[in-house]
């Protein structure tokens, strides 16, 4: 068992390596150049103070040292906690900007991450073998998991805000208001908050609702199945039986979409301007940000491999197949 | 009579009409019985096995009654065979390999399957079965992967002996075994009977010589009918309908050395039961055909006890 733990860290202390390291590089080798931007914001015009402020800015960023230095550097910054200063909301440390939209990002995530699972598992699981349900709702789920995040998102937007006029379609709360723990201001962000979760929620549980309804037709013709309705079972110990033998490639199959999700996550976001992870990158990009766009990434890089370590928990828990085959003995 | 199967036909459904895998079949197995079924692929050992516990989807019962203990066995009916299953008939799959749920332990899977059909487990009974069949008593608190593919078939064996039913069914549980772990596991079956965990049995093989180890009477299929059914020692002995006989003489014999005599097979193979021929179904491959076999031989007991389906006989 530690053995097993002990490998999968190293794993994954490697793709963090290799993960920071990309991430370091991708905004030094991406065009354009930001201290040349910060200087047309601030709009000087004498030739000297341009020069001087841009040897200011050089070496606050330390972009003036050579490239192996600025690795080892960030390196050093990042275990003392420090993203560098932010350049479009120059002087804000990326750390803040990062923790300031976090919350919105989490709070989009989790429930419809772990929501449109369980629902989806839930539903997919009864409307296996029921053939009414079989014919009618699932072809709407496959239709829901085929479609693009932000395509679903522009449709509900549109739909159940611009139309019908219920949800407000951009931004965390509104603009008249100021964030305080009012109830007025908590039902604000709710709402804000429904449309975004709702597209997500949609498009993740049509695929775990079709991936469930396939596992346990699988799992009610496995060998088990027919013996335990031979002996005449009740019905509801082999769907019983089935659905925890079929949740476990559902369990992998989360630890694989988390990825997908967390992207899908981030385009919803763009589209209804929610203030979290995905508008901060799109921002960052936009105004050349690299120590933003590098503190983004870092943090869902993080948040990605921490959710699969403990997926990669769970599922020991969960199957004890894999406890057998990890200790090489019973556990 | 424990068993009666009278004039029993079952068919598949098809995309291309109805397979008959049972045309009429008749038989009984008294207490204490073991009933060997032999048989090639496809004759309909193992669709006979399957009637009598519980038909898959594609089965469909076209006629013929099947009666246990004196009661009759509502075999085409899923709902009211249910209370059957079990505690009157029970089955050695197949499969006994994957037969048990890979994710619990097998006392829980037990105690959630006896609780599933209203009964309790008697730990004692279970413990005293375990040592029977040489299994360690801690194997309730393991996982079936953990267990070789001879422990699991014991482990099969009991579970589904566990309520004692008048009737078992042992389909094909030999195959998958190497020759002295078949010997061990036939005589666990005998042992079973003879201690009264089951009343009798119908034990299903391709493998005319290990049935005749254990069973009692032998019943040879052949193409969905019966062909010939007789005491183990007469079959094997004094057989009368030709494809009994050329079963017997295509097995090897100790002390024969075969570069003097050639094993002999039997050519061809059995006819498409889509649409079977009329008269004797064995009448294509059979050496002694003649004119009458056009005609459908009608199974005729030629000596107590002794069924043959043959003109010739």
């Amino acid at each position: 068992m530690r053995r097993y733990f002990g490998r999968k860290l190293l794993v994954y202390g490697l793709t963090f390596l290799v993960a920071v390291t990309i991430n370091w590089m991708i905004p030094r080798f991406m065009p354009g150049d930001p201290v040349q931007s910060m200087l047309a914001r601030a709009n000087v015009s004498q030739p000297a103070a341009v020069e001087a402020m841009r040897a200011h800015y050089t070496s606050l960023f330390g972009l003036d040292l050579p490239l192996w230095e600025q690795y080892g550097n960030f390196w050093a910054a990042l275990f003392r906690g420090d993203l560098g200063t932010s350049i479009w909301l120059f002087p804000t440390p990326v750390t803040d900007v990062i923790i300031r939209a976090v919350p919105y990002t989490l709070a989009l995530l989790i429930p419809s991450i772990l929501l449109s699972w369980w629902a989806g598992n839930r539903f997919g699981a009864f409307a296996a073998r029921r053939r009414w349900l079989d014919n009618t709702v699932l072809p709407i789920g496959y239709v829901l998991t085929a479609t693009p995040y932000m395509w679903l998102a522009i449709l509900l937007a549109w739909g159940l805000g611009i139309v019908a006029g219920i949800f407000p379609v951009s931004g965390g709360y509104s603009f008249a208001m100021r964030p305080n723990w009012s109830w007025e201001f908590v039902g604000n962000l709710a709402l804000h908050w429904f449309l975004p979760f709702v597209s997500l929620f949609l498009v993740a549980f049509g695929g775990w609702a079709i991936g469930m309804r396939n596992m346990i037709i699988y799992e009610l013709e496995a060998d088990y199945s027919t013996y335990l309705s031979s002996l005449g079972a009740s019905r509801r110990l082999i769907r019983r039986y089935a659905f925890r033998n079929a949740v476990l490639p559902q369990i992998t199959g989360l630890a694989l979409q988390l990825g997908v999700l967390v992207a899908g996550a981030l385009v919803t976001e763009i589209v209804f301007s929610y203030p979290g992870l995905g508008h901060l990158i799109l921002q960052a990009i936009q105004n050349q940000d690299f120590f933003l766009l590098q503190g983004t990434f870092l943090f869902i890089v993080v948040g990605v491999l921490v959710a699969n370590f403990i997926i990669d928990i769970v599922y020991v828990l969960v199957d004890p197949r894999t406890r057998t085959g990890i200790g090489g003995e019973a556990a | 009579m424990t068993l009666r199967v009278d004039d029993l036909r079952v068919h598949y459904r098809t995309l291309r009409g109805e397979v008959k895998a049972l045309d009429g079949v008749s038989f009984g197995v008294g207490d204490g019985e073991i009933l060997g079924l032999a048989g090639e692929s496809g004759c309909g050992k193992t669709t006979l096995g399957k009637s009598l516990i519980r038909m898959d989807g594609r089965m469909r019962l076209a006629g013929g009654t099947v009666s246990l203990d004196g009661a009759e066995l509502p075999i085409g009916d899923d709902r009211r065979m249910n209370p059957f299953r079990f505690k009157r008939v029970s089955l050695i799959p197949q499969y006994s390999m994957s037969a048990m749920n890979p994710t619990r332990r097998i006392g829980r899977m037990i105690t959630e399957l006896l609780a599933s059909r209203g009964e309790s487990v008697d730990t004692a009974e279970l413990e005293r079965r375990l040592d029977l069949v040489e299994l360690p008593r801690d194997i309730l608190g393991r996982y079936p992967i953990e267990l070789s593919g001879g422990m699991k078939q014991r482990m099969v064996m009991v579970i589904s002996t566990l309520l004692d039913p008048s009737l078992l069914i042992a389909d094909e549980i030999t195959s998958a075994l190497d020759v002295s772990t078949q010997k061990a596991v036939a005589r666990t079956l005998v042992e079973f009977r003879d201690r009264g965990f089951v009343r009798s049995m119908i034990f299903i093989t391709h493998d005319i010589s290990l049935t005749y180890q254990i069973a009692d009477t032998i019943m040879v299929m052949y193409a969905g009918r019966l062909a010939e059914k007789a005491p183990a020692s007469v079959i094997v002995s004094e057989p009368r309908h030709p494809y009994t006989r050329m079963l017997i003489s295509s097995l090897p014999e100790v002390g024969v050395r075969h570069a003097e005599r050639r094993l002999s097979g039997i050519p061809g193979r059995p006819p498409a039961l889509l649409d079977p021929p009329q008269g004797c179904r064995f009448r294509d491959r059979c050496p002694l055909a003649f004119d009458r076999c056009a005609e459908d031989p009608p199974p005729i007991e030629v000596a107590p006890g002794h069924h043959v389906a043959c003109w010739k006989a």
